[in-house]
């Protein structure tokens, strides 16, 4: 068993280029130890990989599609093709941030980075990646607009490994909507690293648009830390894609800190979405909440893992948790895991969770008023995720959510009645 | 009235002694330590068991063999080494009626407070007593008979009414569920056996009190309820141990089964020896308690768990039947160096089935208590209902309370609820009773008695009183 499994893993990697430096190959060494995980690992229970370690994935080729019009919300953006940045599709002049590339290795050790919550995809990504795109948003600096990250793929097979390092600096304010999207309707795996450096007294919003195709596969890991007085929020719209599993990790590492997790997800076919998120409170007086809504058609799954972990003398945390789903067919089905690890006494820590389907109150209170079933359906739903929406301040990127879930689910959440 | 504050009570709270830790002069019959084939057979023809069972064991052994200590569970403690166990004690005189039993023995039972004398009198309860690894004295029986009730030892069970034990052993637990379970199908020794016939409702509440005693050995019961059609049954079972350096292990099946329209109350007062102040000795607690539920019948698990180093425990209900009804009212105390993980399991397989989940733990010292729970609702079982409640009360800075639920749902007709809360003691709420003239100490004490009352209320009147006594809280220091 373990050794088809790592022969899975060598097919896996031969298909990648060799390793670039030092800190790639041993990358690539740890890699030779690890298997790819089964439901029978706790991390990974609900969620089967077959459909990325069965594929025989190749990695990703030049853009030939360049219009990237139908993807863009913001006026200053960078584009991340196959995985490497594309300076001709890229503008970010109206904004004082600076944009590296950097290579394998350069930035050496990171206090970023989650080594207790590594998998083999930061493995593999750490081994094969090709450049790291770093954002830095200089000391005291507020950026007047959202800065767009757009992540494009293309092609049959293809894997990429997309890798973006944002520092907030102190005192800096900034958003960053991160969109995924596809070039063509193929099998593509993105396997996706994102660190988030925040400084003390920063404000970063990080939003990640999840608008792949219908055959997109993506592991998306994003580490976080912040310092103290400062405010991280990151929220998770996914609304396409056939295998996502989002694993978010903030360690909150200063005090009066402030950190926000939202997501919503509307899935149909045979979708599997899976969020799992961490957060670790390390020192006191914190505050963070998380409210994910998922909206499940079809024969599609999803899963929810919140966790929590207060340390000891942590004191004075404040943490919320919030899963609600809705549940449109008989054949849709969810797990939920909201988890508490709790180590100190003065803490006010709660989780709900709920399933179930739409109210057939609320559906027939609507039908009275001369509204059809269908559109009453609609009216539900859109107020179940309104809250989440919500999160989502910048006018085009909403509208852009919002077209999509029109033309993938058709469901219109500014129905006019 | 000097204040009495939440650092007195947590202090009061860690230096409570052990009631239970006294230990009996009494002659055993112990066999050696170790576990084998051999030792299994001699258990089995110690007791003059039939072939099938010796069968049933043997498998189990193997089956056993085969697995490994699950680790999953959050809690940390030296693995028992399972050679260096006696798997067979049995106090060595048998008593042919409750006269001629040993003045040591009533003593022993007088100072755990089940006098079956005053019982018999006093509480109409029927006492099946099981120390170390057999049954003592069941009381009551004549009466239960009557009512083609059939209570007794486990042993006298196999004997007397093996089509039944034959029929429904195994049956909710299989041997393969887990590494306990079948180390328990391999060496169980006694435990409680209990049949309800076809429309009967037990007029008395049916309870079980076990104790280990000799040291260097391991307790393994097995319990096994069997309420058929339309009966009623309501199970009460007390545990305690003496206060012992070592850590004894304690790993016992419990299987419930409740046919057509039948209900089972089971109510759990543990009070295992928890170790001392520093950690040091009390019992591993590995049991596993299922029960299932067929048509429109009902099982409900309350627990008061007070005792224990290390308890992993789920008692769970299979609600197979359409329209049946599971109920989980837990209590968790962790003291000083106690560990707990504990919850339940409640797996909808049935149409219109229901089940609700309780849970409080209250965390003191430097204890961990974590509750694990598991919803699932099967994409068969419509309309099915949940709701789900935990919460944790920390005492100390030290303490740790963790959550755990799982909630799996492939049924869209489903309506599931879950919410936990983490906090210790308010200010404001100690305040305000303050301010409507109570002292402090009293506050502490309301305040502790109303978080658990939920699920105290769910316990017979009779074990009520001592859940209230055992929970550790001193509410007789605090509530006036």
């Amino acid at each position: 068993m373990t050794l088809t499994l790592s022969k899975k893993m060598a097919e896996f990697t031969s298909r990648l280029e060799t390793p670039q430096n030092n800190y790639q190959q041993a990358a690539a060494e740890r890699l030779e130890n690890m298997d790819f995980p089964s439901t029978r690992d706790e991390y990974w229970k609900y969620t089967r990989l077959g459909k990325i370690t069965n594929t025989a994935f190749e990695l990703g080729t030049k853009l030939t599609k360049t219009d990237i019009s139908s993807f863009q919300t913001c006026d200053n953006i960078i584009t991340i093709a196959q995985g490497e940045i594309r300076d001709d599709l890229s503008s970010f002049n109206d904004l004082s941030i600076v944009v590296e590339r950097s290579f394998p290795g350069q930035f050496g050790v990171n206090n970023v980075r989650n080594e207790e919550k590594a998998t083999i995809f930061t493995t593999i990504n750490d081994a094969y990646f090709r450049e790291e795109v770093v954002i830095t948003i200089p000391k005291n600096t507020v950026l007047s607009a959202p800065l767009q990250v757009l992540v494009l793929h293309e092609g049959d097979q293809i894997i990429n490994m997309p890798r973006l390092r944002v520092v907030a600096e102190g005192s800096s304010e900034a958003t960053i909507i991160m969109t995924t999207g596809c070039q063509d309707n193929y099998t593509q795996f993105s396997n996706c690293l994102i660190e988030l450096d925040v400084a003390a007294n920063a404000k970063l919003t990080f939003q990640n648009v999840q608008t792949g195709n219908d055959n997109h596969l993506t592991i998306t890991t994003i580490d976080a830390r912040q310092a103290a007085d400062s405010r991280l929020a990151v929220n998770t719209f996914t609304l396409n894609g056939l295998l996502v599993r989002n694993n978010v990790n903030i360690a909150v590492d200063g005090q009066n800190c402030e950190t926000h997790m939202n997501g919503m997800l509307v899935t149909k076919g045979k979708q599997h979405v899976d969020n799992h998120t961490f957060v670790d409170h390390k020192v006191s007086n914190c505050f963070s909440n998380e409210n994910y809504k998922y909206v499940l058609d079809d024969q599609s799954t999803g899963v929810f893992n919140g966790k929590v972990i207060v340390r000891k003398d942590a004191q004075v945390i404040n943490a919320y948790q919030n899963n609600g789903n809705i549940l449109l067919s008989d054949q849709a089905s969810v797990d939920s895991k909201p988890e508490l690890e709790i180590y100190a006494d003065d803490v006010k820590c709660s989780h709900g969770s709920t399933t179930g389907q739409l109210d057939e109150n609320a559906l027939f209170y609507l039908q009275t008023r001369g509204i059809s079933k269908e559109k009453s359906e609609k009216i539900l739903v859109g107020a179940f995720i309104g809250d989440v929406m919500e999160t989502i301040e910048d006018e085009a990127t909403n509208q852009y959510i919002k077209n999509h879930l029109q033309e993938v689910h058709g469901w219109d959440s500014d129905i006019e009645i | 009235m000097a204040a009495y504050t939440e650092e007195e009570f947590a202090e009061e709270l860690k230096n409570q002694e052990y009631k239970f830790g006294f230990t009996s002069e009494i002659e055993s019959d112990k066999i050696p330590a170790g576990l084998n084939e051999d030792i299994i057979r001699m258990i089995s023809a110690k007791k003059q068991e039939p072939e099938w069972l010796l069968e049933y064991r043997l498998n189990a052994y193997s089956v056993w063999q085969e697995m490994t200590e699950p680790e999953w569970a959050h809690v940390k403690y030296k693995k028992p080494d399972f050679q260096a166990i006696s798997y067979f004690s049995a106090p060595k005189k048998q008593y042919e009626s409750w006269d001629d039993v040993d003045p040591e023995m009533k003593a022993t039972m007088d100072k755990l407070g089940i006098s079956m004398d005053e019982q018999k009198k006093l509480t109409g309860v029927a006492v099946d007593f099981v120390m170390d690894s057999v049954s003592v004295a069941t009381s009551f029986k004549e009466k239960l008979g009557e009512l083609g009730i059939i209570f007794c030892s486990f042993s006298e069970a196999v004997q007397d009414h093996p089509e039944l034990v034959k029929k429904y052993l195994g049956t909710v637990v299989p041997t393969q569920d887990n590494f306990y379970a079948a180390l328990n199908s391999a060496v169980f020794t006694d435990g409680s056996f209990c049949y309800i016939p076809k429309g009967v409702r037990c007029p008395m509440e049916l309870s079980t009190y076990f104790r280990i005693n000799e040291a260097g050995t391991g307790q393994f019961e097995r319990t096994l309820v069997v309420a058929d059609q339309g009966s009623c049954v309501s199970y009460l079972e007390g545990c305690t141990a003496p206060q012992r350096d070592e850590n004894q292990l304690h790993a016992a099946v419990v299987e419930l089964i409740a046919l057509d329209d039948a209900e089972i109350k089971y109510s759990t007062v543990q009070n295992w020896f928890p170790g001392d102040k520093d950690g040091k000795g009390g019992v591993f607690n590995f049991v596993t308690k299922r029960g299932i539920c067929h048509t429109n019948s009902k099982i409900s698990w309350t627990q008061v768990e007070t005792g224990s180093a290390v308890t992993w425990k789920y008692p769970s209900c299979v609600l197979k039947g359409d329209n049946s009804i599971g109920e989980f009212y837990s209590v968790a105390v962790t003291n000083n160096f106690q560990q707990a993980d504990t919850g339940t399991k409640m797996i909808h397989l049935g149409k219109n089935t229901k089940s609700t989940i309780i849970s409080k733990g209250i965390s003191a010292g430097e204890s961990q208590n974590s509750y694990r729970g598991l919803v699932q609702i099967g994409s068969r079982a419509d309309n099915a209902r949940n709701f789900t409640q935990c919460d944790s009360l920390l005492m100390t800075d030290k303490c740790g309370a963790h959550t755990f639920p799982y909630i799996e749902c492939k049924n869209n007709s489903a309506k599931l609820e879950h919410e936990a809360t983490t906090s210790k003691i308010g200010e404001d709420q100690i305040f305000y009773c303050q301010q409507r003239g109570l002292s402090e100490e009293k506050a502490i004490g309301l305040i502790v008695n109303g978080y658990c009352k939920e699920v105290l209320n769910k316990l017979p009147m009779e074990f009520a009183v001592e859940a209230q006594k055992l929970l550790a809280i001193s509410l007789e220091n605090s509530v006036g």
